[in-house]
């Protein structure tokens, strides 16, 4: 069971909407919250020693290097006065989708679970703070924010993510098994499992979680889906493209609860076709390197997507960027978007579409909101008629997945640890098995009988 | 009006080795017990293998004895062999088995049955039980005799509707050629019980005398004296023997030209069979690559040759059996003298059980062992104490004894059972324990003493001595804990004798304990105890400082066990009246009917949102509960 009913653990989540700019809230609860933030704060005094109810300016700090991480005022609130009747932290940081990850990333890293949906409501309901009369709102809560989170979350891990928790946890099941049937079966012709053995298997399957955690960490991708660029010269509508499809699908991407909240303004779900936009600082950036540094840091930039969006305007010829542009984009999968159809043509599409015969082509006008659903069309005919493929969906963004996988990779540090001091196999299981456990709530897999399972089909037991 | 005769607390049906423990359980706890069995030359039968014990069945053995039961302390007595096994790994995985003088054992427990005041044994066949009301108040036999009791046990294993199958032969039978038993079987239907089919199987029986030794490998018992229960004192030095060989490719060969003739795959068996204790056809053709597979050969006793062929449970006809004994080294020219055969029987879903195991359908009904869809005979004594303790509290109008998971085995046992159910028939693995480093082996007395002390099947004596033992533990951890090691010569020299790092301040004993190479002995030598500590103190100070970490960890998510523990839910409760359960969990809450949380949220299908609802609705209910004195 990944939710623990005793309130004895501390719990924490971003409790704001997500946006570009403004500031960012992110709530902890529970009776090590101010230990665990007190331990990344720098301020003027040590929050275990502020009264309550009080805020504070400083910094958090990396306790490991010294670097500091933002800049942030942090309210204390002691029990039981306060919304969940727990000793509550509340950070304040900038509102940045990074920042704000980051910060919950070094709460959840120092000793914070990351929160359940609608766990806040459900403590403060278990702490008595809430009234009776509330008691049915708070099930629905928990019932229509789990349910979807659950959607969204196994549409998150129905990826390569997923498969790669899937390998890694066989590798250790495998592990696990083999020392169960020396346990179990003791006189059992299998292979001992030597210290060596498991020290190997440990390294290795360590190596790749912390692979997955660099994915999460360089902030660079942040969720699965099909990286997606808007190119174009500047003026041709990039924006407000990137804005209208935001907008149009936001309702689906921002309403995720909790959790979950965390990565979502770049992250669209068009027809059911997940799309990671490069954000707007993003295409500012190709927008620079296009004309500033010139043609091959642009390529790079390209290399790594899975669908372009072509824009162009229709109310100038095609120009000679245009051409530089279009060819960049080789034979990755395009779609032309010919903007801001509301002004008198002077583009030749005809150009257009020998130059690039194989993308499909929309007209629109944004401005007046015309076009959009032909696009998302497009998209979606791309995408399910297999044409459209990701080329590298392992990417870690989901907080929760961040904080399981740290907790699997700790597990297995401490079985290293125990095979180094001589702890006798058995007693290694205990921690190999805890990986294998945190793995797999990431991808919600049922723990027991699995590897009672494992241990019959892969050894011939018997009296 | 019933006679006296026929007038008990408890009846138990069956004594076999739940039966046994339950009887024994309820007659020591006060109750007037009549135990029924088929046949009384076949009490405490091993119709199997001749061994009692191993990993996690070792460590029932030691419980039930911690409670008070007979197992421990009837194979103490009765064996030929005992060993330790595990020995290279961890205290908590280390189990004993032992290898039983199979008549010696039946005629011990039979005695030990005798002698029990309270306790009669009778030879009867159970037909039918006596339900009134949907209680149950007795049962009546195939010579027309009725017995009435207060509750009723039934540990039939498997017996209910049993069917032997060799080759192209089956015919109604219970195990080894016994009396099987239909009618109850149609009984327990009639009375609206779910019953699912299961198959297990033995191997052949050979003439000690004809068979050549020198071909196998010797597997001898251990120097050292051990014994299961904690009240043996007098330990068995001459033991006997086992010895291993291998099958060949030649015996895989004519396993596989006979595959046709194996009722397994003419489709014959319909009951579902265990997957670790497959027959040797099932290993050939699920491991094919295997070149050869383990054989063990052990001795059924002193007074006999017969030897139990350890790893050829079979249902091929008897022919290829005796053509595959005489392709293994050293069975060349063995004389068969049973043949392996394959047996069907009935079940009880078990999760038409309350964790007391009495059935949720017919009130003052209890059932353990083998009719609970488990195999083996330590769970089937590991279910038939807690029945007996259970049926003679019901009698007593107390409160049932439930172990938990952190307990004990019994309790992982038991829990699995009456929650989770099972396909097969179920054995206990140490890895269906959750929290295995605080169910040892060596510690069963400590956690269970006092439980059997309570319920009344410890005796004052050995509660004394019980006592006794811990204080001295505890006070040997304090003392390691608060003296330290000072870097003396003696100290630096015998740290260096073991090749551990010498000390450069002083170092408290148990931190020093903690360092791989060093063991109680050294400490001991480095500071004697101020007088010298039994055995088994030793051994629980060296565990409990060496493994604290782990252990401690352990304890933390027995802490938060417990708490969804002490969340209980009413056995009515109407899972369809809680509002925001799923479907799924609604029937499998109803089917299930837990007793608290805890319990709930280990069914499958029942997820974290569902227990988060259940937990408000509780909230809910006690604030309801708490309402009407302030209005």
């Amino acid at each position: 069971m990944s939710e623990a009913a005793t309130n004895v653990d501390t719990i924490a989540a971003i409790s704001t909407p997500m946006g570009e700019g403004g500031i960012a809230i992110i709530r902890v609860s529970g009776p090590e919250s101010i230990a665990i933030v007190d331990r990344l704060f720098k301020g003027k005094k040590k929050l275990s020693a502020v009264d309550s109810h009080t805020l504070h300016y400083g910094h958090l700090v990396d306790p490991e290097t010294g670097k500091t991480i933002e800049e942030v005022m942090v309210s204390v609130m002691k029990a039981p006065r306060t919304y969940t009747r727990e000793d509550v932290v509340e950070v304040n940081c900038h509102g940045g989708l990074l920042s704000v990850k980051r910060v919950l990333q070094y709460i959840v890293r120092y000793g914070a679970r990351v929160a359940e949906p609608g766990e806040f409501t459900k403590r403060a309901f278990l702490n008595g703070r809430l009234d009776l009369s509330q008691a049915e709102a708070v099930i629905d809560l928990i019932r229509a924010k789990t349910d979807k989170a659950m959607n969204v979350a196994l549409e998150q891990v129905g990826g390569r993510l997923s498969k790669q928790i899937k390998e890694l946890r066989e590798e250790l099941i495998e592990v696990l098994a083999h020392i169960e049937v020396t346990i179990d079966y003791p006189e059992h012709d299998v292979e001992a499992v030597t210290h060596e053995f498991l020290n190997k298997k440990c390294t290795h399957v360590s190596a790749k979680i912390e692979k997955l955690l660099q994915t999460a960490e360089q902030g660079k991708i942040l969720r699965e889906g099909l990286q997606t660029a808007i190119i174009g010269r500047p003026n041709v509508g990039k924006s407000s493209l990137l804005n209208a499809l935001v907008q149009e699908n936001k309702a689906i991407v921002t309403d995720i609860p909790g959790t979950t909240r965390d990565v979502i303004e770049e992250y669209v779900n068009v027809r059911g076709v997940p799309l990671r936009l490069i954000d707007t600082a993003g295409i500012r950036e190709t927008e620079d390197l296009v004309e500033k540094i010139g043609v091959d840091r642009s390529k790079k930039a390209l290399r790594e997507a899975d669908l372009i969006l072509f824009v162009l305007n229709m109310a100038e010829p095609f120009a000679k960027e245009d051409r530089i542009l279009l060819e960049l984009t080789e034979d990755i999968d395009t779609i032309i978007v010919a903007n801001k159809s509301d002004l008198k043509a002077r583009l030749d599409l005809g150009e257009v579409k020998r130059l690039k015969p194989s993308a499909p082509m929309v007209k629109m006008s944004l401005k007046n909101e015309e076009g959009i659903d032909q696009l998302e069309e497009a998209i979606a005919d791309l995408y399910f008629q297999g044409e459209l493929e990701a080329q590298d969906m392992t990417y870690v963004s989901n907080t929760r997945h961040i904080s399981l996988l740290q907790q699997a990779k700790q597990a297995l540090e401490d079985a290293l640890n125990g095979i180094e001091s001589g702890v006798p196999v058995d007693i290694v299981q205990i921690d190999i098995h805890k990986a294998w456990q945190s793995l797999g709530e990431i991808i919600g897999d049922e723990v027991s009988e699995s590897l009672i399972d494992q241990l019959f089909s892969q050894f011939c037991l018997g009296k | 009006m019933a006679s006296p005769d026929q007038q008990y607390d408890v009846i138990v049906i069956g004594a076999g080795h739940a039966g046994c423990e339950s009887a024994l359980a309820a007659a020591r706890m006060g109750c007037s017990t009549l135990l029924l069995t088929l046949n009384l030359d076949a009490v405490a039968f091993m119709p199997c293998n001749p061994s009692i014990g191993g990993p996690a069945k070792g460590h029932v053995v030691r419980e039930i004895d911690a409670l008070g039961g007979e197992m421990a302390k009837n194979i103490d007595q009765t064996y030929i062999q005992i060993r330790m096994l595990n020995t290279g790994k961890g205290p908590a995985v280390q189990a004993l088995r032992a290898q039983a003088d199979k008549v010696l054992y039946q005629q011990r427990m039979k005695e030990t049955l005798e002698k029990e005041d309270r306790l009669t044994l009778r030879q009867a066949m159970v037909e039918r039980l006596i339900v009134e009301d949907g209680v149950c108040q007795g049962v009546v036999t195939k010579t027309g005799s009725k017995y009435f009791a207060k509750t009723v046990i039934l540990t039939t294993g498997t017996y209910l509707r049993g069917k032997i199958i060799l080759g192209d032969i089956e015919y109604e039978s219970g195990p080894n050629n016994q009396q099987p038993s239909v009618t109850l079987s149609e009984n327990l239907e009639e009375l609206g019980f779910e019953l699912v089919r299961f198959k297990t199987g033995t191997p052949p029986r050979v003439h000690g005398d004809s068979v050549d030794y020198d071909q196998t490998e010797i597997q001898p018992g251990d120097d050292v004296p051990r014994a299961f229960s904690y009240e043996t004192t007098e330990f068995k030095e001459d033991q006997l023997p086992c010895w291993l060989t291998y099958t060949t490719e030649k015996t895989h060969q004519i396993i596989e030209a006979n595959l046709h003739r194996s009722p397994m795959y003419s489709g014959m068996i319909k009951g579902r069979g265990p997957r670790y204790c497959p027959s040797i056809e099932d290993k050939i053709v699920r491991f094919h690559d295997k070149p050869k597979h383990q054989i063990f050969l052990e001795p059924e006793g002193r007074m006999t040759s017969e030897v139990y062929v350890q790893g050829l449970s079979t249902s091929l006809p008897e022919d290829v059996q005796q053509a595959m004994l005489h392709s293994i080294p050293g069975l060349k020219k063995a004389r068969m003298m049973r043949a392996g055969y394959a047996i069907e029987y009935d079940a009880i879903v078990p999760t038409q059980l309350w964790p007391s195991l009495e059935t949720k359908k017919i009130k003052n009904l209890f059932t353990a062992g083998q009719i609970n869809g488990t195999s083996g005979y330590e769970e089937a004594a590991g279910q038939g104490i807690m029945a007996g303790i259970n049926a003679a509290r019901k009698v007593q109008q107390k409160e049932p004894i439930i172990l938990d998971r952190s307990q004990a085995y019994i309790g992982v046992l038991i829990d699995d059972l009456v929650t989770k159910g099972t396909q097969e028939p179920y054995r206990l693995l140490t890895s269906r324990a959750e929290y295995r480093l605080l169910l040892r082996n060596d510690n069963a007395d400590l956690r269970l003493t006092e439980i059997g002390y309570e319920i009344g099947l410890i005796s004052e004596e050995r509660y004394q001595r019980f006592q006794k033992k811990k204080s001295l533990i505890e006070a040997e951890i304090e003392r390691l804990k608060k003296t330290k090691a000072s870097p003396d010569e003696k100290t630096q020299a015998i740290l260096q004798e073991i090749g551990s790092k010498t000390l450069s301040n002083a170092v408290p004993l148990d931190a020093l304990l903690r360092r791989p190479e060093v063991n109680y002995e050294h400490i001991a030598r480095i500071s004697p105890p101020s007088e010298s500590l039994p055995r088994d103190v030793r051994e629980q100070v060296e565990i409990q400082i060496k493994y604290a970490g782990y252990i401690q960890k352990q304890l933390q998510q027995v802490e938060k066990l417990k708490s969804m523990e002490s969340k209980r839910l009413s056995p009515d409760l109407n899972y369809e009246n809680i509002r925001g359960l799923s479907k799924e969990a609604i029937e499998k809450l109803s089917h299930v009917r837990p007793l608290n949380v805890a319990q709930a949220s280990r069914i499958s299908g029942v997820s974290p949102a569902d227990i988060s609802i259940l937990l408000v609705y509780l909230e809910q209910m006690n604030a309801d509960k708490s309402e009407p004195l302030s209005s």
